[in-house]
């Protein structure tokens, strides 16, 4: 049950996609986002779709991984649905008793639905491919600039590489302790809310407990090894740009401009 | 009459994924009660897998279990129940202590059976004694102890609910060879003085042969061999084929044997093999006279 959880889970392959440096792909997804939420025709939305179909045609995602990534937001997309389907005014389509529906108000509904799993299928398509320690260097270079008003780019970097590593070791060690508190008698599964909340006592504090343990240990570790954060420090993988890299930035940046372009010349639709 | 009983007991992981195999598959076991019985295997052979399974913790995807003859999940809703008669101790529980005190680790698994006060008082200074905790060390917190002594708090946590079947995963991992001996020297004690079921995990063939009268031997994922300690050591060819030690001694004799000397095939532990050599010596020594 708790292995079911898929934050930034990646999917170990070897695609084009796989192979891109990871500051191109945030880059590119960046890109794509805000071309999302700036197309104002139904020709626009259309070209989203498609190029985010044929990017995960190439990146040989199993297609059940994109409802499996929109599974978490369902109540968010049907809440944003339906307050753009009731309040947003316009030409009344249906007009019963305190409900109010109209035509500009479902097509907002339907575009926004749209973009919002074209964004959660973009971003978990970056997740998917990218390893996370691989995102999280690529987003400490993009940051880099950061560093100049004395942003701390690389320790929040360093935080996010290690919380991300960390997860499934956590993961698993929560099933353990539950497995022992279990063996001596524990009750996880019923009771009210009060006594459940109460029965996870048994489980967080050994859980706590490791999670400190090991953030001394990993901590020593480090300083054994003469961490001393960003100063002088190299990288064993150096990123670089390939001409694959500027294959995809040419295929996106072509699709962003035939929005762009069809933005400007085809009516204003939403 | 057998106190565990399983048949065609069958687990398989992640089931209905890319992921999925059979962590144990078509295990058909009796174990009696009131043996102390030894469960070896290389690593990954299920050992784990399969004592989950004895109190409930996972349930078989396949195949039953019976304990005290009752099928253990035929009222999924009082498994709670089959933990308090069988007791687990999983590999390195010093990670689940989490009360205040000693004490109050002890006393949380008697306290889930429902006991009264008194009840549980005497259960929990009754386990501190089998294990071999101090009085003065109840009041403490168990994260002030050492690893030992942690070790012990949470052996002493199972034995409180007075389990009849104890089965405890690798009690001695990471432990000193003074400290090993005297965990299993004080199970071996509870074993003898409350005539308890003992299942004992462990990768030393050595204390096996030492402390156990039984040996279930798994290998990928299926029980190899169960039967008493010396048929099972006189065995240790195919234990060895299946890339596990047996006791050095052992070996030693084995090797004795192969190049001729009289000794006795079912020599494990050290004593018998002072006795063995003894005997051998004696008979040497008059020839020579
Ligand atoms: N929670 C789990 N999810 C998926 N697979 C598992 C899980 N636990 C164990 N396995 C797999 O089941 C098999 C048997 O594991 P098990 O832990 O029972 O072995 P073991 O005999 O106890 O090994 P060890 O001596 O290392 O403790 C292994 O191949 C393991 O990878
Ligand atoms: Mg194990």
């Amino acid at each position: 049950m708790l292995k079911d959880i898929t934050i930034g889970q990646y999917f170990p392959g070897h695609s084009v996609l796989h192979r891109l440096d990871p500051r191109m792909k945030i880059l590119l997804t960046i890109g794509y986002i805000v071309m999302l939420f700036t197309v104002s025709n139904p020709l626009g939305l259309g070209v989203g779709i498609l190029f985010l179909i044929f990017a995960y045609a190439i990146s040989k995602i199993p297609p059940k991984m994109i409802t499996k990534s929109l599974k978490p937001v369902i109540p968010i997309i049907i809440f944003t649905t339906l307050l753009n389907m009731f309040f947003v005014k316009g030409d009344p389509l249906v007009d019963w008793w305190i409900f109010h529906i109209s035509r500009q108000g479902l097509l907002t509904a339907v575009v926004m639905t749209i973009r919002i799993i074209c964004l959660i299928a973009g971003t978990s398509l970056l997740t998917y491919t990218t390893s996370p320690i691989t995102l999280t260097d690529g987003l400490e270079r993009l940051m880099k600039p950061l560093k100049k008003i004395h942003f701390p780019v690389h320790e929040l970097s360093m935080m996010m590489t290690i919380a991300l590593r960390f997860i499934p070791t956590l993961i698993e060690e929560t099933d353990k302790i539950m497995n022992a508190q279990k063996a001596r008698g524990a009750d996880l599964e019923s009771g009210g809310v009060i006594q459940r909340a109460k029965a996870l006592v048994p489980i967080l504090i050994p859980l706590f407990v490791s999670a400190f343990r090991r953030a001394d240990e990993l901590a020593l570790a480090m300083e054994c090894r003469c961490y001393r954060g960003d100063v002088g420090r190299t990288r064993m993988k150096q990123l670089h740009y390939s001409w694959q890299d500027g294959v995809a930035a040419a295929v996106t940046v072509l699709c962003i401009g035939m929005v762009v372009v069809v933005n400007i010349f085809a009516p204003v639709v939403f | 009459m057998s106190v565990i009983k399983t048949e065609h007991l069958t687990h398989t992981y992640s089931q209905g994924t890319s992921y999925e195999r059979a962590a144990i598959s078509d295990i058909n076991l009796e174990i009696e009660a009131g043996k102390m019985i030894g469960i070896i295997g290389h690593t990954g052979s299920g050992k784990s897998t399969l004592i989950q399974h004895f109190n409930g913790l996972l349930r078989p995807t396949e195949g039953k279990i019976y304990v005290d003859g009752e099928d253990i999940w035929e009222k999924p809703k009082e498994i709670r129940k089959v933990r308090f008669r069988v007791g687990l101790v999983f590999q390195y529980p010093e990670y689940q202590l989490f009360e205040d005190t000693v004490y109050q680790d002890i006393a949380f698994g008697p306290k889930n059976m429902g006991l009264s006060e008194e009840e549980i008082d005497r259960r929990v200074k009754e386990a501190a004694l089998f294990v071999g905790l101090k009085d003065d060390q109840m009041e403490k917190s168990p994260f002030e102890l050492s690893g030992g002594q942690k070790r012990r708090v949470a052996i002493a946590g199972v034995i409180a609910m007075s389990p009849e079947v104890l089965i405890l995963d690798e009690p001695t991992a990471g432990l000193d060879p003074k400290g090993r001996d005297r965990i299993l020297g004080q199970i071996l004690e509870y074993h003898q003085e409350q005539k308890k079921t003992i299942l004992l995990v462990s990768h030393s063939m050595e204390d096996v042969a030492k402390y156990t009268e039984q040996v279930l031997v798994m290998n990928h994922s299926r029980v190899d061999m169960f039967d008493d300690v010396e048929q099972v050591f006189s065995r240790s060819k195919e234990i060895e084929a299946m890339g596990l030690a047996v006791p050095q001694v052992s070996r030693v004799f084995l090797s004795l044997r192969e190049k001729g000397w009289p000794v006795p095939q079912n020599v494990y532990t050290v004593e018998r093999a002072k006795e063995a050599l003894e005997r051998i010596m004696q008979q040497g020594g008059k020839a020579h006279a």
